[in-house]
This record gives C-alpha cells, structure tokens and sequence, in this order.
C-alpha cells in the first residue's frame, strides 16, 4: 500500500534549518528526517544524481551535527573516544573517524576537525546529535570544554567535478590548491569566518561549508547565482543516499549500528591501535580472533534491487548474511548494495544470492565503490 | 496534479479506466510524483481471479518498494510489457503509457464502491 507523509498527519514537531523556507518555496519535496524537515528531492532522484557525478550541486545538510572540544584536554578527550590517531592532526586537517562504544559496536562516525591544539570540531550524523552528545559528556573524565553547536550552525555540501569552479568567485582562497581532507577558515561571499572543507559524502569532489544560521539563506543564493554558469542546481537527501552508496560509504543506523563493529565494516582503516581508546582491547582481541562476518559490496547479476533487510543465501539457500542498504545505481543502472556476510563469503567475484520476494537473484561480492567516476 | 475526471480511483493511489468490462489500472500522478524515479515495475504471474485488495505485483522507486493491489477482483489478462525496459513511463505518463495491467472484472459491482475524481481530489488534500 502506499502511504506518503504528506498524507499523514504530522505527529510531532520538525526541526527547521535556515533553508527551509527555501526548499519549500523551490519545489522540493520534503520529509522528516532525523527530526528535521528535510529536502529529498527537488525534481528527480537520478537526475540530481547525475548532476553530482557530472557537474555540481548543492546540498543543505545543516540537520548535522557539530560539537566543539576546546582546552588544553581537548586532544586527550578526543584520543580517548574516537577510534582514529587523531595526533596525526594538523591545524586545517579533517580526519574521518567513529565512536566506538563499549560492547563491541559503534556509537556513530564521524569527522574531526582540528582548528588549533586546543580547538576541534567533530561533525555527527543528525540522528544521533543526543546519544553522541550524553556519550561524550559521560566520557569526559579529562575535562575538556564541551559545546554543542549544532543549532547555530548551517551546513552545505557543494559537490561534482564543478564544485571548484562554482565557489571560486566567492573567495579568495585558491580553492584548487585546497588537498582533499583540508579546511580553512575564511571570508566566503560577504561572510566572514566561514569554514571551507574539502570533504563530502558523494565521491565526487567538492566542498563543506559551515557557517553561522543568520547569513545562510543569503550565502546558499550567492552560491547558486555564482553557479549559475556552471548549471549548479539543489540536490536533496535521496540523491545524497544513492551517491553515497555508489561509493561504498557507510550509512550509521544502516552499515554500521551500536551492534556493528568497525573492524568488521571495514573501518579498521581508521581503527589505530597504536593508541589506547574505548574498547580498544575489545577491538583488537575481536580482530585477532578473526572475525564472522564482514561488510562487503554486493552487485546484482539478475534484475532486481537489494533492500535493507533482505537476506543473502549461498548456492544451497543457506542464508549467509543481510543487507544494510540498497538501491539501484543511477550511474551503473543495476542493483547495488551493502550487506554483512559470513567471512568465507566475503571475497570479491563470490556468487551470492538475493532473497527479493521470495526468490533468490544471482548477485557478486564485488570491490567498492561501486562507480568509479 | 493531474487526476482525469473520466478515471476511478482507489485510496491507495491507483487509477482505473473502464472499457466494456475491461479495466486498464496503473498508479496516479500524485503517486508517481511522491515515489519519485519509477525503476522497477514487476506484475506477478498469475492467471487466476485476483480479489479486490490483494496484492498483484510491486513498484519500485529509488528509495522505496511499494505494493500494488488490485483496485478490483477480475484476472489480469494483459501486462504493459513497455515497462519492464521502461519503468519512467510511470513518471512521464502514469494515465497514459505508464497503465499496467488490463483486467477482466468479475465482480462489477465493486466498480460502484471505487472513488471519483473529485472524492480522490479531497483524499490527497488537493
């Protein structure tokens, strides 16, 4: 059956970002997310997909998450918590990082922000901005400063092989030289202090802009003006899904949950045991024993599309394993997805089966991403 | 939002267009545009009676899967094939080429307790 939110009465109260008057006044269609009234999309799924991958769009993502960690403890708190060295920050370095909880599984990921040795910032997942912010507040045993600014702050995701051009003409700064993974902080339109980051969830290049509520809905308009000639277009959270997974990305409440661990979703890449943090003997001992089951890429054969949920059988009908997220790939046009599978499944090229409505579709392990642009 | 005057419709965003009997069925404008991308249509294989409201096939959108249920009791005796390779038509044209099966009522006289245009109007707040 179906049934759309539009239709249904809203029961509680949605947060508002600064945009939202905007993505109501533009044609966007809007749904609860995360709390927030969100965009998931202005005219087409695919088509603001394409735009991403191809040219350049703009994202309002300030339902985010932001906390500021200050004081000479700052770094030990933040050592202390996430699972990546984040010693190995600079001031201007972005780093990619989880929370890992104390059973064994994830308490959300994560970006940390260096803006000087006694200032950080870590950017969270919307839905997790209270349990993030108890989480560390109960782990705070070094007495670092502790600020949560997610309500005063927007975020925009300027992203596509485009992005550098759009943005140019608002800055001073050479965006071309900014390394991927870098931040400054700089005047950006007529704003001052405005954080630059090279960073996204698309794989497609581009920028994270961060800045004050007050001036957002007059900076987003001067960046679609100065887009203008680049065809810069709005992009909503549905296409963020599908460009995501296209890369392999992991989704917190999907690919990784308080019961997931990171080895096994194939963070060990940002899980550093060259220092101590929670649980890291947990971690490492689950990493030396060898692990059950493994998050990999799994790529239909058959026509069908894999959902979070579906079970994923071997030859036999022997289920092996789930998925965690799925669609279809706007770029690729077949069904593609995440899912957790026994170990001895996990190799690239494995058959594998589906189970979409009670029958099994032939789908591969395959290597992520999925699209390689 | 379109929503033809000459068309039936049914509290779950079908339409349903009668011909002598025949019914053509597909999903409205208004429930095209909330799905969004239209990518799969798949009509399940079945050459029997179908009762009103069960299921006979689904509709897959970027996000989402979604049931189709049958608006009336009848066998389905023709499927839009056009759809397997071009599930859009849904998008472009849900009340034209995007139609997705053609039914042999056999009970006529539910086709009384389906809504109008102007009750389904008031139904999706228009």
């Amino acid at each position: 059956m179906f049934t759309f939110a539009s239709t249904q009465r809203r029961l509680m109260e949605l947060k508002k970002t600064a945009l939202n008057q905007w993505h109501h006044e533009n044609g966007a269609k809007m749904v609860s997310f995360a709390g927030f009234d969100m965009p998931v999309r202005y005219t087409s799924d695919i088509e603001e997909h394409k735009t991403v991958r191809n040219g350049v769009g703009i994202f309002d993502v300030s339902h985010m998450g932001e906390f500021m960690v200050r004081g000479p403890k700052a770094l030990d708190l933040i050592q202390w918590v996430t699972s990546n060295d984040a010693s190995k920050l600079f001031d201007g370095k972005v780093q990619y990082s989880c929370l890992p909880n104390d059973q064994g599984g994830i308490v959300d990921d994560l970006l940390v922000y260096r803006i000087n040795g006694q200032e950080y910032m870590m950017v969270v997942n919307a839905s997790n901005i209270e349990k993030d912010w108890n989480w560390l507040n109960q782990q705070n045993k070094v007495g670092a400063d502790l600020e949560d600014i997610s309500d005063q702050v927007s975020l925009f995701a300027v992203q596509g092989p485009h992005a550098r051009q759009a943005l140019q003409s608002l800055t001073e700064l050479n965006l071309d030289e900014m390394e991927f993974y870098t931040f400054q902080k700089a005047k950006f339109g007529d704003v001052h202090d405005v954080i630059i980051s090279a960073t996204g969830y698309t794989g497609a290049g581009g920028f994270e802009i961060y800045l004050k509520n007050d001036p957002a809905v007059d900076l987003w308009n001067k960046i679609m003006e100065a887009g203008k000639k680049w065809d810069i277009n709005p992009i909503g959270l549905g296409a963020r899904d599908t460009l995501r997974l296209e890369m392999g990305f992991c989704l917190y409440g999907n690919d990784i949950t308080d019961s997931t661990s990171p080895i096994e979703a194939g963070l060990g890449w940002i899980t550093k045991f060259t220092k101590d943090f929670i649980n890291s003997a947990g971690l490492r001992k689950h990493k030396e024993q060898g692990l059950n089951r493994k998050l990999v890429g799994i790529k239909m054969v058959d026509r069908g599309i894999p959902r979070p949920g579906y079970d994923i059988q071997n030859g036999s009908g022997e289920i092996i394993g789930r998925i965690t997220s799925g669609t279809i790939s706007p770029m690729l046009g077949v069904g593609i997805g995440l899912g957790y599978v026994k170990t001895e499944y996990k190799e690239a090229d494995t058959n594998v089966y589906v189970s979409i409505r009670n029958k099994c579709l032939l789908a591969k392990v395959v290597k992520i991403p999925f699209y390689k642009g | 939002m379109n929503i033809p005057e000459d068309l039936k419709y049914t509290e779950d965003h079908e339409w349903i267009r009668v011909t002598d009997g025949e019914v053509l069925v597909g999903v409205t404008d208004f429930a095209q545009t909330e799905l969004g991308d239209v990518v799969f249509v798949e009509i399940d294989q079945n050459e029997d009676e179908i009762a009103k409201g069960d299921i006979f096939g689904t509709i897959e959108a970027v996000k989402t899967v979604s049931d189709l249920f049958m608006p009336i009791s009848g066998k389905i005796i023709e499927i839009n094939d056009k759809l397997e390779s071009e599930p859009e038509l849904v998008n472009q044209d849900p009340y034209g080429e995007g139609w997705m099966i053609k039914v042999q009522v056999t009970r006529p006289e539910e086709l009384d307790e389906l809504i109008g245009s102007d009750g389904y109007k008031e139904l999706i707040g228009n």
